[in-house]
């Protein structure tokens, strides 16, 4: 059963006439898409300007007079925090899982539009509990983006006061936000995909997206139950994560509690988190380098089991994040080991991801160019992944500048090269018009070697034993000059990527004020979302009748086939072969 | 075309720049080379892949770049070619895990002969403590801690009673010794990182964790906090000494045991009264100081605050810089305590007197601003600065400004704090640090002024419970 009853019937979706129901108040996913990008853009700016701000500290330590121990705790936590939840995830799922789902599995909306709405609201109330916090009193909470109690909630910390109180709260917003998107996401792929469009003929951005959500779903509440467990603890004297502390010489009243449950919890979230991030952003590049390949993407099959499986796995691999946390070290043996063997599917899709360029025609556009960037990013960062996984080798790495180093470059700028290739990609769809090619590939070269000059070094200084959330390093005898040398330069190196991406936003204003239109599929691209009657999709996306899809997204260079791409809509008889032409594949 | 240059380029660059960096593991000094061993393997296995991958990818758009009438291939699974890949990986991985598992099997089992030793974590300093002759550490716990047993020993257990105490950042270790360290906190989560031992481990308030490992090279490592632990993480500095087994002997020698440490001293106050006509003549009869003189308030002052600092001075851990003259006065009168019941004495003698505020003399700051520097230092000193015993801060509020500013300066200069064994020196030091502006320095002191109550008003001066013999 793959399509529903309100399919065919427009008339049911509600067609909001004034500006305010058309724009802000909007039930249509195509909007509340927007509207979660753009709130995710403009957060992850102000986690860019943080990132900078902490870069100066490292880089020309005590050249600062508004930088001190406090404020740089407070640049580390936000930048962190921002990026990974309220940038990363919300632009994934709240903007592009919005904006592709109904338009790439063929339905009006999402299945509960009102409910799509409010979670839109619910993030942007999040974000600003969270941005209040940089107002308050104390200002925000200084704990590092894993909020680790005892330390999060005592004397000690910047901003415990009502910063760790406004940041759990945000949290607890955000997730209510997310689990309303959430389940319909799920629901919406799982229920109201258009005729013929059957599990295994989704792109592999829907099950990137789906598998994502899933994740989350059952993630976010760990998170949730911790942060508001941590709020017992900090508003009404709680013991959950608080043993016996004698804080800053003053005994307190906790007992009993431990600080390795918070971490548990916390892990069990954050290391699906994680997959929450990549898994959207897999799913995006395969279709990103198959459309611009123009070949299908290869090993279909395997990519969407490597999907399933790296979801799975993430849910039992999460204590990996604490080898060094003092929990039964007899769970070193167990989480090493189902963390290397999430390698194994990994590998395959970037050995995926390569081979469907092998024997390809690679038009390198800009969004070709963020793809292979991104491979290239993506195999370092899972690389050093390994190093980390593999527990005796966590011991001499663990929070050091190695660490930071890898999830940066598996985290932070793969991720990144994944968006701008679909912001890129989607923008000519979304807009109808196409960002201009010169400013992209200027932007992409500065983001991608740039990144590279700040994080590669940074494994060295890890290796060598440079502690990361240092506001300073002092003398030690094992750190050489050339340490704080090279602090110099990657602080330049962040500096000038992050100038880059100004490129890219004078290039976004630009093109929306003065470019050119776009055709309508201009990449040539087969899966649904491009073939809507309008382009960008109006209401309802599809006009009177919902498309019938009769093959998968991957029909690129079809042997014997005229056109090198067939849409998923078109039937095989409709298809303009070459007299003797071969049949595309069957799926 | 470019990009596959590039990426051809980034993987040259990677390796030159592999083989190059001066930036590598710190030459080891424990028996955990097999860690080491793990590294070097897995840099053998990822390092092939990075440059397979990427030569491939590189080679890949290079040669199916769009040119021409080209057409893509339509090949949607090669079922042999992906087995393979998996296969291949899979043996990688079990490579990799393999020595890694074999490895953590050690590490979590540390042999019986070893040394028990225990590391005590807080905000933000390290102290140690070593089982005393029956080798058995009493049992501890953070809900014991008091200013007279600072490190929390259950003072019930006999176990505890032998226990050496070592109120040091600096952990001596005998060379070619299994050490077992147990860790533990009495506040927050720390880290017990040394480089060159490879290991690491958490310490967690309310439970008791360890780490083990055989020092096999003599000489000085640094002790780094590796676990956010708050804003002065950073400063949470130790240093372990690895010397030869007698060396280590003498060392740990010097350190009081447990039962010794709580053992009330009785002072005599005109013994003391005494030892102090060589102090009055700078200090002055009541102990409040003389700007003249450069003669700081001791009245204030703790008296296990004057103890470290009569030590320190004996020591040449403090006065020792060749400018810091006046710090050099005082190397040869703390030399007239030299005997622990005269320094006794004096120090209650001088508690005896009546605490007394300087008035300010320094103008021009602005105590608003201050309140904002002062924020870095409210965790050790307090809210009111009037210094907290358990974390071995002394008491600002009341204190001459000019001789908190001439500190600050020389903290800042290195005339103060420089010392390997200045245990909260190294912490002022980058304390000081983050005041870049020298107007901070005033509004800092305009601030501290402001706590303090009017000049020559008794304080009380609290007791605390460190440095003690």
């Amino acid at each position: 059963m793959s399509h529903v009853a309100i399919a065919d019937q427009e008339a049911h979706l509600h067609h909001p006439k004034t500006f305010i129901g058309k724009y802000i108040w909007s039930q249509d996913h195509k909007v509340i898409a927007i509207q979660y990008a753009s709130t995710a853009i403009f957060v992850g700016l102000i986690a860019l300007v943080l990132s900078v701000l902490m870069r100066l500290q490292l880089g020309y330590p005590d050249q600062f007079d508004f930088i001190n121990p406090n404020s740089y705790l407070q640049f580390v936590t936000m930048h962190g925090m921002i990026m990974v939840i309220y940038l990363l995830t919300a632009l994934l799922l709240g903007g592009f899982g919005n904006y592709l789902i109904p338009l790439m599995v063929g339905t009006r909306d999402m299945v509960f539009p009102y409910l799509n709405m409010l979670s839109y609201w619910f993030y942007l109330l999040s974000v600003i509990v969270l941005l209040a916090s940089f107002f308050a009193p104390g200002g925000p909470t200084g704990a590092g983006w894993t909020l680790y109690p005892p330390q999060a909630i005592l004397e000690g910390t910047p901003g415990v006061g009502s910063g760790i109180v406004l940041m759990l709260l945000s949290l607890a917003i955000f997730i209510v936000a997310f689990t309303m998107g959430g389940l319909n996401y799920v629901t919406t792929v799982l229920q109201a995909r258009t005729r013929g469009m059957t599990l295994m003929r989704m792109p592999l951005t829907i099950w990137g997206i789906f598998t994502a959500t899933i994740l989350g779903l059952f993630a976010f509440p760990a998170l949730l139950v911790s942060a508001i467990m941590m709020l017992f603890d900090t508003l009404a004297g709680t013991s959950f994560f608080m043993p016996a502390i004698v804080s800053l010489g003053e005994p307190l009243e906790h007992e009993g509690g431990s600080p390795i449950l918070f971490q548990h919890l916390f892990w069990f979230f954050g290391h699906p988190e994680v997959y929450i991030v990549a898994l959207p952003a897999f799913g995006m590049i395969s279709d990103v380098l198959s459309v611009h390949a123009r070949k299908n993407i290869f090993g279909y099959r395997m990519m969407v089991w490597a999907i399933v499986i790296i979801g799975g796995l993430s849910f039992i691999v999460w204590a990996h994040h604490m080898y060094v946390s003092g929990m039964n070290p007899y769970f070193g043996f167990f989480f090493a080991t189902t963390t290397l063997i999430i390698a194994v599917p990994t590998a395959i899709k970037v050995y995926n991801w390569v081979l469907t360029l092998w024997r390809g025609n690679i038009h390198l556009t800009v969004p070709m160019l963020f793809a292979i960037g991104f491979i290239f990013t993506f195999t370092h960062g899972g690389l050093s992944g390994l190093f980390l996984g593999n527990v005796v080798i966590d011991l001499p790495l663990s929070d050091t500048f190695f660490v930071v180093a890898h999830f940066h470059m598996v985290m932070g700028v793969s991720p990144i090269m994944v968006l701008f290739a679909a912001i890129y990609h989607w923008f000519p769809l979304i807009s109808g018009k196409q960002l201009h090619t010169g400013m992209g590939k200027i932007h992409f070269w500065g983001t991608f070697l740039g990144t590279y000059a700040i994080y590669l070094p940074m494994h060295y200084l890890g290796f060598l034993g440079v502690p990361r959330r240092y506001y300073a390093l002092g003398d030690s005898s094992f750190m050489p000059d050339s340490v704080h040398s090279m602090n110099e330069d990657i602080t330049l190196a962040a500096i000038i990527v992050a100038l880059f991406q100004l490129v890219f936003i004078f290039n976004v204003i630009w093109t929306l004020r003065k470019g050119p239109k776009s055709e309508r599929n201009p990449w040539g691209a087969a899966s649904l979302e491009w073939h809507t009657p309008d382009v960008p999709p109006d209401q309802g996306n599809w006009g009177d009748k919902l498309p019938t899809v009769y093959r998968w997204a991957y029909d690129y260079s079809v042997p014997g086939a005229r056109q090198d791409f067939i849409p998923q809509h078109v039937p095989e008889e409709d298809v303009d072969y070459e007299p003797g032409g071969r049949k595309s594949h069957k799926t | 075309m470019v990009i596959a240059l590039i990426i051809l380029g980034l993987v040259v660059v990677t390796i030159v720049f592999h083989l190059l960096s001066p930036w590598w593991l710190t030459p080891i000094a424990s028996n955990w080379q097999a860690i080491d061993t793990t590294i070097e393997i897995s840099f053998w296995v990822t390092g092939a892949v990075f440059i397979a991958v990427n030569l491939f990818l590189a080679w890949v758009v290079w040669r199916y770049r769009k040119h021409g009438n080209n057409k893509a291939h339509y090949e949607p699974e090669n079922k042999s070619l992906e087995s393979w890949l998996t296969i291949i990986t899979t043996i990688g991985v079990v490579a990799m895990l393999t020595p890694g598992l074999i490895a953590w099997g050690k590490i979590i089992h540390a042999p019986d002969d070893a040394q028990v030793v225990e590391a005590i974590g807080q905000q933000w300093q390290w102290t140690f403590r070593f089982p005393g002759e029956d080798n058995q550490l009493g049992g501890a716990d953070a809900r014991f801690v008091t200013p007279e047993n600072p490190f929390g020993l259950d003072p019930d257990d006999p176990e505890g009673q032998d226990d050496i105490l070592v109120n040091s950042q600096r952990l001596h270790l005998p060379l070619n010794q299994p050490i077992k360290l147990y860790l533990r906190s009495n506040d927050v989560l720390h880290n017990f990182a040394v480089p060159q031992f490879r290991v690491k481990m958490d310490l967690v308030p309310g439970t008791e964790t360890y780490q083990w490992f055989e020092p096999t090279r003599e000489g000085e490592f640094d002790i780094l906090c590796e676990e956010l632990c708050g804003l002065a993480h950073y400063t949470m500095r130790g240093m372990v000494v690895v010397e030869s087994q007698e060396n280590f002997a003498q060392w740990l020698s010097e350190y009081p045991t447990f039962a010794e440490t709580q053992i009330e001293k009785t002072a005599d106050l005109a013994a003391g009264k005494k030892l102090y006509g060589n102090c009055a003549a700078c200090h002055g009869a009541d102990a409040a100081g003389n700007e003249m003189l450069n003669a700081p308030n001791l009245s204030i002052l703790s008296a296990d605050y004057m103890a470290r600092q009569l030590r320190y001075y004996r020591d040449g851990i403090r006065g020792a810089h060749p400018q810091d003259n006046i710090g050099k006065q005082m190397v040869s009168m703390a030399g007239i305590v030299s005997k622990p019941e005269d320094e006794r004495n004096l120090l209650a003698y001088i508690q005896s007197l009546p605490a007394i505020a300087s008035a300010p003399t320094r103008e021009g700051g602005n105590a608003k601003a201050g309140a904002a520097v002062y924020d870095v230092c409210v965790a050790c000193h307090g809210a009111e600065a009037q210094g907290k015993g358990l974390l071995s801060a002394p008491r600002l509020a009341g204190q001459a400004d000019w001789y908190l500013y001439r500190q600050l300066k020389h903290y800042s200069m290195g005339w103060r704090g420089t010392h390997p064994k200045d245990q909260f020196g190294t912490q002022m030091r980058f304390m000081t640090q983050t005041i870049q502006n020298p107007e901070r320095l005033d509004d800092l002191l305009a601030y501290i002024a402001t706590l303090a109550p009017q000049a020559s008003t008794e304080l009380s001066v609290s007791s605390t419970g460190d440095d003690r013999l």
